[in-house]
């Protein structure tokens, strides 16, 4: 199911109109950016130097160095794994192997039908209810081995029309 | 035009407010939406419940707030109906029909609903007679339950803005700073600092001074923050203002991380209502005085919760510390005088001016005032978040409210102060909770993470898993940092693996403190911590992994195995039915055993035996 990323040029404009061009909302518009195709696309960098007057040099350092910016396109559904304390001393490291087999890849993998990314969280502050996963932006808690797996089953079982 | 335009409509509005409340609905039913009882459910029991009331004609005479955390989440989601003070835990909805027949129009409780305490096995039916609940004493925490995060008319009800509104008009900012100092107030974020003296210096700073919430809470196990944020957001608008005027400040910035969803959509209505009612902007209730707040969204990264990191990372750049020669209160954000708080530190501040700082210096201990509020997590009957008078014992607080340790195992240490802190062993539980006494057994209080661990944790593997994340977490500018964690973690590993050898742990001793000594920013310099807290009280169990190759709380797979012991194995097949391997076999009430070439050690059948059968060795 490879496919190339269309981007819709003017819904990036919103976004950066949305912050009035302000270089200082760099991370937040490309975190605004991933929230729709899941990564930032290569093809939206130059816009981004043009329209808020940075370095290209700035748009990859603050794209490499936060956790919440992929510059590689992920999966439909990112499902994430907390390994904050909470959850690790509650067994969050079980249910980090249970998704992997169950997805068959590792952590930071996506799988090949581009339905599933796999990574590890520290703490989403849901810490009473650990162990934790969440699903694009649903929480589950309270999970052991065969609920998490569970969760992974509905998303599986879902329709593939929804949009991301 | 705002509807607010000065004092006396703010006063005018809340007496309206306030006398709609005394003659209003009879009924209140306060159904937690926090982000932990969302994940239970909360939406679709608030769904069935509409339903219900819309069925029986009631939507009139019964009001629900969906409000934020109430702090007991994992008893989630949570019902409280008032002006009893019932309380249901873990509602669901196919309760809602019952509970509106009997307990709404009928005052009869729903037996089987009602909460029945872990411990004395009690069923309690009001919300205060609960122990995890009795024994707080919530000043700060305490509205969450009452108010509806979205609607500024909840909280402008239980007194809000008033506070602003008195130091706005009845008091200079060299007041409003005497009074904060005389507090004793002291920063929620970890350190401690007096927060009076940080305002003072601040505003004795010329330039665009800026106030700014700290809301990364990048402390893995702690979320008070967030349900603060969540919950009462108002609460840290109103101390945020308050230090705006005292500091003379225009510009106010919520830091807040892009993993709190909710935090960030409450934030955004409640300062959208400020707006509207003139309690933000230009010319703040007709007193001149202009201020607003901006959100910032922060990557996840936990070294931005450091203020010269925060700073870069709201310009726009990556959050890399720099060394602090010249203090953020004098040049920082912008280069301007910029002073950062944490979220429950202003939360504490409308507290202070409307009750005074004499009440709230009489509550805490000698140097640490007031309360404090803790993620009581991990390891523990009842988690959730706690908030007590500064000096409460850690015993008082895991056993009395926290309901002790879960499965009657035993208690083993409790990590306090995150990535920065340290563990704590059985023999320091009566030590009472504030900045200074923590930090004499090698700890600190820090941000209020407080996770509970028992006899299956090993502590060596804490030790390893705090600098694993600390290794990802480092900014990775300084040598000592970067270098010295990632030594000190490939040792870990190794005794983890079973490769540990004589000479490690003094290896570690000494890295530790080079690390400390060398490196540029808190994140460095307190790395060290959790290693060497359980190097000082749990030794024996390092030794237990270098010399004996044993893992004793079974957690390194390389170190141990499970096994059956056949004169308490019950022959129950339990274990045998779950095990993923079919590793177990044995014949139906006779003692089982455990084939060691198929196990995997999931643990699975460990959990699963209900007489302790199944051994670590
Ligand atoms: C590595 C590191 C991470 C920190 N993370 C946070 C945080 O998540 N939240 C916070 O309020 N303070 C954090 N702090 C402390 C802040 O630097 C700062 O002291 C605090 O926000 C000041 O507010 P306070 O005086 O109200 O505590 C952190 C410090 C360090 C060194
Ligand atoms: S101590 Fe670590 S996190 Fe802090 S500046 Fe140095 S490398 Fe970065
Ligand atoms: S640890 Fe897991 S694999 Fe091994 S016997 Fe128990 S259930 Fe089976
Ligand atoms: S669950 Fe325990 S008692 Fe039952 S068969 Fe397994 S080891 Fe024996
Ligand atoms: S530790 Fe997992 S949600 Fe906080
Ligand atoms: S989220 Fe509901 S009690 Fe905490």
């Amino acid at each position: 199911m490879e496919q190339t990323i269309k981007v819709d040029l003017s819904k990036i404009d919103n976004i950066i109109d949305r912050y009035h061009g302000n270089k200082e909302a760099l991370l937040m518009i490309m975190q605004d950016i991933s929230d729709i195709y899941s990564h930032v696309p290569p093809t939206v960098i130059p816009i981004l130097v043009d329209r808020l007057g940075v370095k290209i040099s700035m748009v990859y350092s603050v794209a490499t160095f936060y956790k919440t910016i992929s510059l590689e396109p992920r999966g439909k559904y990112i499902v994430s794994v907390c390994t904050g304390t909470a959850c690790h001393v509650r067994g969050a490291e079980k249910i980090a192997d249970a998704l992997q087999q169950k997805l068959g890849i590792q952590e930071g993998q996506t799988t090949s039908d581009r339905l599933f990314t796999l990574k590890a969280v520290r703490c989403i502050g849901c810490c009473a209810s650990g162990p934790v996963i969440t699903v694009n932006k649903e929480t589950y808690g309270g999970l052991d081995r065969t609920a998490a797996e569970k969760v992974i089953e509905n998303y599986k079982q879902m329709p593939l029309n929804g949009t991301a | 035009m705002a509807i607010l335009s000065n004092r006396e409509s703010l006063e005018k509005f809340q007496d309206k407010l306030k006398s709609a409340q005394s003659h209003g609905k009879k009924k209140l039913v306060s159904l937690c939406a926090g982000s932990g009882c969302g994940a239970y459910g909360t939406a679709k029991v608030h769904h069935a419940l509409m339903e219900e009331l819309t069925r029986q004609n009631l939507t009139e005479d019964v009001e629900v707030k969906l409000t934020g955390c109430h702090g007991f989440c994992e008893k989630g989601p949570i019902m409280v109906i008032h002006p009893q003070g019932i309380f249901y835990p873990q509602v669901k909805p196919e309760h809602m029909s019952e509970i509106v027949e009997k307990t709404i129009k009928n005052n009869e409780l729903v037996q089987s609903l009602i909460f029945k305490d872990p411990v004395s096995k009690a069923k309690i039916t009001l919300e205060h007679d609960i122990p995890f609940y009795k024994l707080q004493q919530r000043i700060i925490f305490g509205n969450n339950g009452l108010i509806d995060p979205t609607s500024i008319d909840d909280y402008i009800t239980v007194d809000g803005y008033s506070a602003m509104a008195k130091t706005l008009f009845d008091m200079t900012p060299e007041k409003i700073i005497a009074e904060i100092k005389k507090s004793g107030l002291r920063g929620r974020g970890g350190g401690g600092f007096p927060t009076g003296i940080k305002w003072d210096t601040c505003r004795k700073h010329h330039g665009i001074r800026y106030v700014i919430c700290n809301a990364d809470e990048g402390d893995p196990g702690a979320y008070m923050d967030r349900s603060l944020l969540e919950g009462n957001p108002h609460s840290v608008i109103e101390g945020m203002i308050i230090g705006a005027i005292a500091i003379g400040s225009h510009d106010g910035y919520v830091y807040v991380r892009h993993e709190y969803p909710l935090a960030v959509t409450n934030l955004t209505i409640a300062l959208d209502k400020c707006r509207e009612y003139g309690l933000l902007g230009k010319n703040i209730l007709g007193s001149g005085f202009d201020f607003d707040i901006n959100i910032s969204r922060g990557g996840g990264a936990f070294v931005c919760g450091e203020s010269t990191a925060l700073m870069a990372s709201l310009e726009g750049s990556p959050g890399r510390p720099r060394a602090k020669y010249v203090h953020t209160v004098e040049k920082g954000f912008k280069d301007g005088p910029s002073n950062l708080n944490n979220v429950e530190t202003w939360a504490n501040v409308p507290v202070i001016i409307n009750n005074g700082a004499d009440w709230y210096a009489a509550i805490g201990t000698k140097h640490s005032k007031g309360t404090k509020i803790f993620s009581l997590v991990g390891k523990v009957v009842n988690t959730g978040l706690v908030e007590v008078p500064m000096g409460t014992s850690l015993r008082t607080i895991i056993f009395d409210i926290g309901g002790g340790i879960p499965k009657k195992k035993k208690f083993k240490a409790v990590q306090t102060g995150g990535p920065s802190g340290g563990c704590i062993p059985e023999r320091f539980l009566d030590l009472g909770v504030d900045f200074d006494e923590l930090s004499k057994v090698g700890s600190i209080m820090g941000s209020g993470g407080m996770i509970v661990m028992d006899q299956d944790t090993c502590m060596v593997d804490v030790a390893r898993y705090f600098l694993d994340f600390l290794k990802e977490e480092s900014c990775g500018q300084c040598n000592p940092c970067r270098e010295g964690i990632k030594q000190m973690l490939e040792i870990l590993t190794s005794i983890c693996q079973g490769n540990g050898k004589e000479g490690d742990i003094e290896m570690l001793e000494e890295l530790g403190v080079m690390i400390q000594r060398f490196s540029l920013c808190g994140l460095g310099t307190s790395a060290p911590n959790p290693v060497l807290t359980t190097i000082l009280y749990f030794r024996d169990e390092y030794e237990a992994h270098i010399r004996d190759k044993k893992c004793p709380a079974g957690v390194c797979k390389p170190l141990f195995h499970y096994e059956i012991d056949p004169e308490t194995c019950t022959g129950c097949r339990s274990c045998a039915k779950k095990c993923p391997q079919e590793a177990i076999a044995g014949d139906k009430k006779k003692p089982h055993s455990l084939d060691q070439s198929k196990c995997i050690k999931c643990g699975i059948c460990y959990d699963t035996c209900k007489f302790d059968a199944i051994v670590i060795r």
